[in-house]
């Protein structure tokens, strides 16, 4: 029989540690695959910052960096700057990018730092216990706004990191993608692959934004959370290119 | 020998920085210590080195968290309210075993305070700062050359521990200007490829972390840091004994008020009074032993200050009673005038 699909030998031997349904597990096979078939597990330094990701200490068998939560852009930073070529993988949370680590992402990205980062958006803090995030949904109930986010009441908009990020000059490429359905999945891959090949070819910073279920903390099964993910957040969080090899892609949903 | 020069703390530091090895420098803004950053800019990366203003101290930290993780020998620099900013930067890097130079010129506080001298920091320097059990080896330079001596030496004990090293100077250190030769660095080599990131070609992978969930690990992790801790106490310690041995007052100073207790240390010797002067050149770890070692024979100690009085606790943990401790303080950015120590002495004296 032809073998289609095995383990991917980044991904230690050991059951995946992650919660059944949390698209955490899904992301990093893809991220792995993709460094594999580029040839760069020997060139890789990962960074798994502070949240779900710092499962990858003990998952993932490639060189890894565990910078201060939000502080990741900045660590990875100094990497790529001491080792120019190296492949440096960026694998931030929702909080981690976008609530403590604004500033360092915004900077990093505008410097065009050489990096690739990989942007988990699953509208809640997992690690900690199902928080608020930056990006919860308005109406999304999390431990820190229990009857709902809600902009009027001081709790802030669902920040879209893409549309934020794809005015700096330093991004060469943005996109948003999801991993609730098959097709999305492979078009995550893609895009995946666009931000190393990028970083290989020295073409500035790329950030993926992957929309990923979390279904314990949103007290949903895995289906209804890529129901969720399908009917409430890709509404809000459209999905596709929003930059492409330096140029803003023009779109008609904003 | 290198010829004399004449410069100022500040772009001393950053020359000697680079002189030792240093090829990654991260830094913003503030007064008075913006000379390290502007050197660096120029200086650096004309060298090949990489020199980045960074967003924030906090982003600073990490990027030299990040330079560190590779081998390469990095630096930050600010002053106090940046310094405050960088505490859980420098926690992660004892954490996670990294070397890196921190370069502390001090202003007054708390707050934003001022751009004046001060020492209001030691706290911070020597009793942790950030979050956890952990030491780091703190200078405090009295001369130009000495912040450019310690600075190159600071890189080889940074790398010798795989520990952060700071350096505590304040306004005046920075600012002023002195001759000075460069030393030549002490070449020593160090081997990091069994802990660095990047370059694996085959070899296992490397994980460069402070987090463990597993019951236990964290302990050990810091019984393993304590043994190394220890191990800097016995090792680095660095201490200047002045015209101690028949003293009957001897002075407790660093840095800027040690320059200005030795001083008053000249002058009094003169009119037949005897003081001398103990100067901790590392304030961690600290001289304890020394000031230990006096307090049997000499009954006064006066410790001078630019603080209310931080550095006197450890000198009264170091004299246990054996001998009265008299203080000198100026806070806010104030700096102790001779001859108020000088009326205070003679009062002591006449005690
Ligand atoms: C300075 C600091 N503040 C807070 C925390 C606690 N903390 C750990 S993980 C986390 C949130 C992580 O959420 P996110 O980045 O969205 O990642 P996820 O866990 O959802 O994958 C927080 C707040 C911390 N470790 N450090």
């Amino acid at each position: 029989m032809k073998k289609v699909y095995e383990r991917n030998n980044i991904a230690f031997d050991m059951p995946s540690p992650y919660c059944p349904g949390c698209g955490h597990g899904v992301i990093h096979r893809l991220v792995i695959d993709a460094i594999k078939e580029a040839g760069q597990e020997d060139n890789t330094i990962f960074m798994a910052p502070v949240g779900c990701s710092i499962l990858a200490y003990t998952y993932l068998d490639l060189d890894i960096c565990q910078p201060a939560h939000g502080r990741t852009p900045a660590a990875a930073t100094g990497i790529k700057r001491a080792l120019p070529d190296s492949l440096v993988v960026l694998y931030q949370g929702d909080g981690d990018l976008a609530a403590i680590g604004t500033a360092e992402i915004i900077h990093a990205a505008n410097r065009g730092e050489n990096i690739t980062a990989i942007f988990v958006n699953n509208a809640i803090y997992g690690m900690t216990g199902g928080q608020m995030a930056p990006t919860t949904l308005k109406g999304q109930k999390a431990t820190t706004c229990p009857f709902g986010r809600s902009p009027e009441d001081g709790q802030g908009y669902p920040i879209r990191v893409c549309e934020l990020l794809q005015s700096l000059g330093g991004v060469t490429y943005a996109a948003r993608t999801s991993v609730h359905t098959a097709p999305n999945v492979l078009k995550t891959k893609k895009a995946i692959q666009t931000g190393i090949e990028n970083q290989m070819e020295k073409k500035g910073f790329s950030i993926i934004e992957i929309l990923s279920a979390c279904p314990v903390n949103w007290g949903l099964s895995p289906q209804k959370s890529n129901e969720f993910i399908a009917n409430e957040m890709i509404g809000y969080f459209p999905l596709g290119d929003f930059k492409k090899d330096g140029k803003i892609i023009q779109r008609s949903d904003h | 020998m290198g010829e004399k020069q004449l410069m100022k703390g500040n772009e001393a530091i950053a020359e000697a920085a680079i002189r030792a090895g240093m090829t990654c420098y991260f830094g913003y803004p503030i007064t008075p210590q913006n000379e390290i950053p502007a050197y660096m800019a120029k200086h650096l990366t004309i060298r090949g080195g990489t020199f980045i203003q960074a967003e924030s101290e906090i982003a600073a930290i990490n990027m030299v968290y990040g330079a560190a993780c590779t081998g390469a020998r990095a630096m930050t620099s600010s002053s106090s309210p940046g310094i405050s900013l960088k505490q859980e930067g420098i926690s992660y890097l004892v954490g996670a075993r990294l070397p890196a130079v921190i370069v502390n010129i001090a202003r007054g506080g708390p707050g934003l305070g001022n751009i004046a001298p001060s020492q209001a920091d030691y706290f911070q320097a020597v009793k942790g700062g950030g979050h956890g059990d952990y030491h780091m080896v703190v200078y405090t330079p009295e001369t130009v050359q000495e912040a450019a001596d310690l600075t190159m030496k600071a890189f080889d004990v940074a790398d010798e521990y795989r520990n952060p090293v700071l350096i505590l100077g304040d306004a005046i250190l920075g600012q002023m200007m002195e001759p000075l030769v460069f030393k030549e660095p002490s070449g020593k080599k160090f081997d990091k490829s069994s802990w660095t990131l990047g370059n694996r070609k085959g070899r296992k992978s490397h994980l460069i972390n402070s987090l463990s969930l597993t019951e236990g690990v964290v302990e050990q992790w810091n019984w393993e840091l304590k043994k190394k801790f220890d191990l800097m106490a016995e090792r680095e310690l660095m201490v200047e004994e002045y015209m101690v041995e028949d003293a009957d007052v001897i002075f407790v100073a660093y840095g800027t008020t040690a320059r200005i207790c030795r001083s008053v240390v000249h002058q009094t010797r003169k009119q037949g009074m005897k003081t001398g002067l103990i100067r901790p050149i590392t304030v961690w770890p600290f001289p304890t032993e020394t000031i230990a070692g006096h307090a049997e024979k000499t009954k006064h100690f006066f410790v001078v200050e630019m603080s209310l009085g931080q550095m006197i606790e450890d000198v009264r943990l170091a004299i246990l009673g054996n001998a009265k401790i008299h203080f000198h303080g100026r806070p806010g950015g104030g700096i102790p005038a001779e001859a108020d120590i000088l009326k205070q002495l003679k009062a002591i004296l006449q005690s």
